[in-house]
């Protein structure tokens, strides 16, 4: 029986394997490969240049600061989407009042039309939600500012995505509102498929909300907390940051740097300033930023899976 | 009820969760970092062979383009459309009539052609501009463009005794050279930078357009008093500062201080007329002159604010008639003029004003027809061409003159007026082209940005911007310029 086993393996995971490696690992090794090099990414011709880029890049301010504002979008990002979702999704789920004739364990009323409200944001474009944002946040006569005037907050006018103290704040505050939803509906499913009993079994020890919270559901829902994490965490370092800070902020990079993020400037050096090795070599660290973000991830959230 | 599960204590192994947990993460952070770079890794050039065989060289035919040779032209959509050179495409192929031209218009001029030139099979003529325009210097220092010498050589299009040089406006030629005699971009439109208003708003307040500084700052508290700004500005841009402010600097302190500016000479922003422009603008911040919320606004924000007589100035190149067309209300008799001055011991005179070439054309030196390229290019710099252009889109070219006979806008009159009116004395500072980054992002948002914001005073943006400049010329990853 067991000779058979590992030719039946490799049969199966050969083609995916080699698509993995052609269109994943392949790119890495060659952007590794640019990134000692000095192309221009405008011309086929470019010469070894060792660690040049490397040491450029540990002298470049701008480098350090993008750096800087990517840890921030990576380490408080996951904190605040997902605690409001983990909250949301518990008070839509369980944490509603016993109702007289209905189930023991329900959400707050009205909570499957907060479920659609709040992941609407999910179904429009990140660019589309950049922009629309990018209105409210215009001083002049966005929604923002024209609801404090409106309140007679006339000398609280901030200027929002054009203050360099406000607007990094500013941004990240659209990705967790655009987010967020997406987690409330992922942490919903997760607590659907905890046993009521357990719940009921709380509420009889005398439970009240936030016990319930921390010593039924999130430990039973601990993995897919984690997996969120992760995923929230690439999300900032990557893609979603990328399309807010271009999109909204000024430059773009916002006011003197204020919100410049590293794959922002990956694609600046490369599309922009016809540096591509040294863009590739940003991507690199990049690379090792997002690695080790997952890796410190996984490892300080390990713990002993429930199984119920 | 719960137990907990043996697969996934040990510390070693992986559990398949963890597996696709990993295998998802590495995924994920691949495609958009990565993967997006080496796609357009380059892979040699199959260059030689297959460039088009010259035609006859002939009257009609000086650049001895080959008739029977295809030709691809990739134009920039932007807010010229793509209209006029279709135009010009179709009598490229009336004059060839052997020949179908490959025309294509995008938005996306890197993305399009970026891996083009990594391949070596660039089009034979493109208007590398906008938003994503590729970055001039490094085309020009890895040697991929074709010198346009000998377009500019040749007999213009119109006039057979006339060389296509000497149909240009000022400055043409010597924007498409880097260093040394080779010129490697025709700029075809002309853009006129200054200071715009509403003349009607102008006149409202009974009074002139202000040529000293403190006849500005009286025109602004005027304005102010009738609850008008004086100048707003795009904010989140606020390298649109230095349209008027570079002229000012200029006229301040005469040509040589931008010179030194551009060629990034030790010390160049400490001149006495820096400081002196620069204490200026920053007095119109200081005052309140500047509308409120202004550096949060973008160009098309402050452009509409401006458009509806929240502010009387700003400073904008001469695209602003035709982006702003749907914002400007009827009778606002839209006026541009060069930028005001201190007081008359300015080295230059009133009038001193920054006018240079918009809309990069270019041959690559891998083209196939670049012949073709260029005489598409002459094709343009014909003066019917020229005035199809300019009547269709507002602007001027860089065919000198061309504007008898058509109807006028008011923006495009007033800046031909400019034009006439400053003479010899336009500047055309190159940071701009020369130096993007060091322009836009370190002058422009981190130091006159953070300026005019109130958050950075004169002397501590001068400070600034001189480091910025010094770190640009100590770069060797940059390739540096000077003005010959």
């Amino acid at each position: 029986m067991q000779h058979g086993k590992y030719r039946f393996i490799v049969g199966f995971l050969a083609l995916p394997l080699g698509l993995y490696a052609l269109f994943v690992i392949w790119p890495f090794i060659q952007s590794i490969y640019y990134s000692f090099t000095d192309w221009t990414g405008l011309s086929p011709e470019f010469k070894m240049v060792g660690f040049d880029n490397y040491s450029r890049m540990l002298d470049d301010d701008i480098f350090w600061k993008s750096l800087q504002h990517s840890l921030l979008f990576a380490l408080l990002l996951p904190v605040v989407t997902i605690g409001l979702a983990l909250f949301f999704a518990f008070m839509i789920n369980v944490g509603g009042r016993k109702r007289k004739n209905g189930p023991v364990i329900t959400g707050v009323r009205g909570s499957s039309f907060y479920k659609i409200v709040y992941f609407f944001p999910q179904v429009l474009s990140i660019a589309i939600v950049a922009l629309l944002f990018a209105f409210a946040y215009n001083p002049d006569s966005g929604a923002l500012n024209s609801l404090l005037r409106g309140i007679g907050l006339d000398h609280v006018q901030p200027l929002w995505l054009g203050d360099p103290d406000l607007a990094l704040w500013a941004v990240m505050a659209v990705l967790v509102w655009s987010t967020v939803g997406f987690f409330v509906v992922l942490f919903s499913a997760g607590m659907a498929s905890i046993p009521a009993e357990m719940y009921e079994a709380a509420l009889l020890d005398g439970a009240n909300r936030v016990t319930t919270f921390f010593r039924v559901t999130l430990p039973l829902l601990w993995d897919t907390v984690q997996s969120g994490w992760v995923y929230m965490g690439i999300l900032a370092l990557g893609a979603e940051s990328f399309a807010v800070v271009q999109i909204m902020t000024t430059g773009p990079g916002g006011p003197d740097y204020s919100t410049t993020v590293m794959v922002l400037y990956v694609y600046q050096k490369a599309f922009r300033d016809g540096q591509a090795a040294y863009a590739t070599t940003i991507g690199v660290a990049l690379l090792v930023v997002t690695l080790a973000f997952a890796a410190v991830v996984m490892r300080l959230g390990r713990r002993e899976r429930l199984e119920y | 009820m719960g137990s907990t599960s043996a697969e996934n204590h040990g510390t070693e192994g992986v559990g398949r969760r963890d597996l696709i947990k990993r295998s998802a993460a590495l995924g994920l952070i691949s495609v958009p970092t990565m993967s997006f770079l080496s796609a357009c890794a380059s892979s040699g050039g199959d260059d030689s062979g297959d460039k088009a065989k010259a035609g006859k060289k002939t009257a009609k035919n000086p650049l001895a383009v080959n008739d029977t040779a295809g030709m691809e032209f990739v134009l920039f959509d932007g807010g010229f459309g793509k209209e006029y050179a279709e135009d010009a495409v179709k009598i490229y192929e009336k004059n060839f009539p052997q020949v179908k031209v490959k025309f294509s218009a995008t938005q996306k001029i890197q993305s399009t052609l970026q891996p083009r030139f990594n391949q070596g099979t660039p089009p034979d003529l493109i208007d590398n501009s906008g938003a994503e325009q590729m970055d001039m210097g490094v085309l020009v220092g890895k040697n991929q463009l074709t010198d346009l010498t000998p377009l500019l050589d040749a007999p213009s299009y119109d006039d057979p005794d006339k060389k296509v040089r000497d149909t240009l406006r000022p400055g043409i030629v010597e924007m498409g050279q880097f260093d040394g005699e080779k010129v490697w971009i025709l700029y075809y439109a002309y853009t006129v930078y200054g200071v715009w208003y509403s003349q009607k708003a102008l006149d409202s307040l009974d009074e002139q357009y202000p040529e000293t500084w403190d006849q500005m700052l009286a025109v602004c508290a005027k304005a102010k008093k009738k609850g008008m700004a004086g100048w707003t500005y795009a904010g989140k841009y606020p390298y649109y500062l230095p349209f008027s402010l570079y002229p000012m600097i200029g006229k301040v302190g005469g040509r040589e201080v931008l010179d030194a500016i551009d060629n990034l000479e030790p010390n160049a922003w400490k001149h006495p007329a820096v400081k002196a422009c620069f204490d200026a603008y920053y007095e119109l911040y200081k005052k309140g002159y500047v509308l409120k919320g202004t550096p949060g606004l973008d160009h098309i924000q402050s452009q509409t604010a401006w458009a509806e007589g929240k502010a009387l100035f700003i400073p904008n190149g001469s695209w602003v008639e035709n982006e702003s067309a749907n914002v400007i209300p009827d009778g606002f008799d839209l006026a541009v003029s060069a930028p005001t001055g201190l007081d008359s011991s300015d080295k230059m005179p009133f009038g001193t004003i920054w006018a240079s070439g918009g809309e990069p054309f270019i041959v690559p030196a891998k083209a196939k027809n670049a012949a073709g390229g260029m005489e598409q290019l002459r094709i343009m710099l014909s003066e019917a061409s020229s005035k199809n252009f300019t009547g269709k889109v507002k602007s001027l070219t860089a065919y000198n003159g061309g504007t008898d006979g058509i109807a006028l806008t008011p923006g495009l009159k007033s800046g031909v007026a400019a034009l006439d009116k400053a003479g010899e004395n336009v500047v055309n500072p190159r940071l701009q082209d020369w130096y993007v980054q060091l322009q836009k992002e370190k002058i422009g948002v981190s130091g006159l940005g953070e300026m005019m914001a109130g958050r950075l005073t004169p002397a501590e943006a001068i400070k600034k911007i001189q480091a910025f400049a010094d770190e640009t010329a100590k770069d060797d990853s940059i390739k540096h310029y000077k003005h010959q």
